[in-house]
């Protein structure tokens, strides 16, 4: 065994890897509850490639057998129940710990300097999680699938001038048909994921490049021992390896809990709807997208005016993709002197609090058909997610912020 | 913590809004996979009553002769009518542009139609028919306003000849001590051959038969999940062990 990976490693560094990446990657010893979703969402990324790859024998990409084949999967293909089941939980999953995930690093200032590549990567994956998420749930075929294609690619056509023609491109037809399915298809089960594994390598290359930020936001690599090991840090392996474990241990409970008894998750993860064929004469009462869309489709209605004569579907369509993009900036819009929130002042913690609030009440609203009165709410939250970015240059730079220790406590 | 338990509030805040959704008034109904004699008597009034107009396409006979509890060459004999294979799929022979030039609609498929609109839903729609001149049947649904579908099951509930009240369990009204509400239907246009009680089990059963039909792996995927949840439970401990004693020495 030591000659075959000395054989190896005269050709291919491996050695150097395993240490760079796992024996010798120092990481902070006071990580808490909030570091196990980064390695979560690795297991969903890696469930998902699985049971996808399975999936894809059995399931068939065309208009006229796409739904009967996902049921053919659920019925005739051996442990095929099982193997849908675990993808579609998989989706929402990935989303729920992506989405902890990401609110780790706001609550931490992960993405501070040197950090904001990290963040830059990370903001890609979840974009391209998105669409990928929105491509995969076309492949069913049912009313749900077909009419949300049909509401989001409708989205491009508010763009002036090449509106139209792009959203024409993008389904290769003029209303959602088996042509969309089959490039949707295409793009779902090779496209983006060699897409998505790519940017996942170098999110974690420039992690292990900068080291890992913590719940203190205190820099390791300050204090050294005589080997110039960071005297706060551990070897991610076996220390984190063994530590992601428990990680992993509640998260499949919760996982297969629902996997083996709540699979619709009451409507959420599977929508009701999409228990019938797609039907492009029969618009559904009511369009809602899955769950981790709905706060960007809750800020897309809120815009109700038109402006500078651009109707307010292309308005809607800008708030929305601004409340994505201006993510990508955060690492510039804080400066504040310190990174976690800890030793952040009053304003901050507020601020984040409103955030979050903001958020998870805008992704009800975009759940729930719209009425005069939630538009209003939906108007108020919109501005309050945006003021949060916006304003702060401002409040993380005016608010006295408590001194950050030099060594890591717990 | 606090945060964490925010986060889970996060995702299961969403549920509550859906539940609350839904103007029509259901009777509740409780589908029970393992009661096989309530799906065997579901199966036989499906294939009678059903079956003529509503397929069962992504479903094959002898999964289902299989599941609930039939001997496949009894469920053969007697259980189906378009001469179809035992390991077929259970289509039927209704063309569906003429039926739909007949009703309006052509009859739905009713494999998922419990997933679609719910087992208290079917129950509810069953037991809600009500005769009414105005409609080209002769015959309104409470639950499912202006249905294109005549009352299949007239024979055996009757007809009912006002509107039905569905999802009113029954009370005493304080004053006069009358019974209010219960049964649903109060006066009838058409004596049926079963009396209230029978027709609600007959209804019960038809359901239970259609809610097997849409997730006819839940027996035994709540089955496999117990053990599946133990495995994880014990890997936890084995896991917690580990961790503790790796991280005994850091400090």
């Amino acid at each position: 065994m030591q000659k075959l990976i000395q054989w190896i490693d005269a050709r291919l560094p491996i050695v150097e890897a395993y240490e760079k990446h796992m024996s010798k990657y120092y990481a902070p010893k006071n990580f808490n509850v909030w570091y196990f979703f980064g390695s979560l969402a690795m297991l969903v990324l890696v469930n998902q490639l699985l049971t996808g790859i399975w999936l894809t024998m059995s399931y068939n990409p065309s208009a006229e057998g796409a739904f009967a084949s996902v049921e053919y999967i659920m019925r005739d293909v051996q442990w095929g129940w099982l193997l849908r089941y675990l993808h579609s939980t998989g989706a929402s999953a990935f989303f729920v710990v992506v989405y902890l995930h990401m609110f780790r690093g706001i609550m931490y200032g992960s993405y501070q300097k040197p950090r904001e590549l990290i963040w830059i990567f990370g903001m890609l994956i979840y974009l391209v999680l998105m669409a990928e998420a929105f491509m995969g749930y076309l492949l069913p075929w049912g009313q749900m699938s077909y009419w949300g294609a049909q509401v989001i690619v409708n989205l491009f056509g508010a763009i002036p001038v090449i509106g139209e023609d792009l959203s024409l491109w993008i389904r290769g037809d003029y209303l959602i048909s088996g042509i969309t399915l089959n490039r949707f298809f295409a793009l779902h089960v090779v496209a983006l994921p060699i897409v998505l594994l790519g940017l996942v390598v170098l999110h974690l290359l420039a992690l292990h490049e900068v080291g890992s930020n913590n719940p203190q936001g205190v820099d390791i690599k300050k204090v050294k021992d005589e080997n110039g090991i960071p005297k706060d840090g551990i070897p991610f392996h076996p220390y984190y390896t063994v530590h992601d474990m428990l990680g992993v241990g509640v998260f499949l409970f919760v996982f297969c809990a629902v996997v083996f008894y709540f699979p619709e998750m009451g409507g959420l993860f599977l929508e009701k709807p999409n228990f019938e064929p797609a039907n492009s004469l029969k618009t559904p009462e009511h369009i809602a997208p899955v769950w981790y869309f709905t706060p960007f489709y809750a800020m897309l209605r809120a815009v109700t005016v038109d402006l500078f004569g651009l109707p307010a579907k292309f308005w809607g369509v800008v708030v929305m993709g601004a409340a994505i993009a201006i993510l990508f900036v955060l690492p510039w819009l804080d400066r504040s002197p310190v990174r976690s929130i800890r030793y952040k002042g009053w304003l901050s913690k507020i601020a984040l609090a409103i955030f979050v609030v903001s958020f998870v009440i805008l992704g009800y609203l975009g759940i729930v058909p719209a009425t005069p009165g939630r538009t209003a709410v939906a108007q108020l939250l919109t501005t309050l997610y945006f003021l949060f970015f916006i304003l702060m240059p401002f409040y993380t730079r005016m608010e006295k912020t408590k001194p950050v220790p030099e060594r890591v406590s717990g | 913590m606090r945060k964490l338990i925010f986060g889970l509030f996060m995702t299961v805040l969403p549920a509550l809004g859906l539940a609350a959704g839904g103007s029509v008034h259901l009777d509740h109904m409780e589908p029970d996979h393992t009661n096989e004699a309530s799906l065997q008597r579901g199966a036989a009034l499906f294939t009678n009553y059903c079956m003529g107009c509503h397929s069962l396409e992504y479903a094959r006979y002898k999964r289902v002769a299989e599941d609930i509890g039939v001997p496949v060459d009894l469920y053969e004999e007697n259980l189906i009518f378009t001469g179809a294979k035992i390991g077929e799929l259970m289509k039927i022979s209704m063309d569906k542009d003429l039926a739909a030039g007949w009703f309006g609609n052509a009859p739905p498929d009713l494999t998922l139609e419990s997933r679609l609109r719910g087992e208290s839903w079917i129950y509810s729609y069953l037991r809600a028919f009500y005769k009414d001149e105005s409609r080209p049947l002769g015959v309104n649904n409470a639950v499912f306003a202006n249905v294109g579908m005549p009352h299949v099951l007239v024979d055996l509930q009757g007809l009912c000849a006002v509107k039905p009240t569905i999802g009113e369990s029954a009370s005493v009204d304080p004053l006069s001590g009358n019974v209010r509400g219960g049964e649903a239907c109060t006066q009838w246009a058409i004596e049926g051959s079963m009396s209230s009680a029978e027709y609600d089990r007959a209804a019960y059963d038809l359901t239970n038969f259609l809610s097997y039909m849409g997730d006819p792996v839940k027996v035994e995927r709540e089955r496999l999940g117990i053990y599946v949840l133990i495995f994880i439970a014990i890997f936890f401990v084995f896991a917690y062990l580990l961790n503790r004693e790796y991280w005994k020495d850091v400090h």
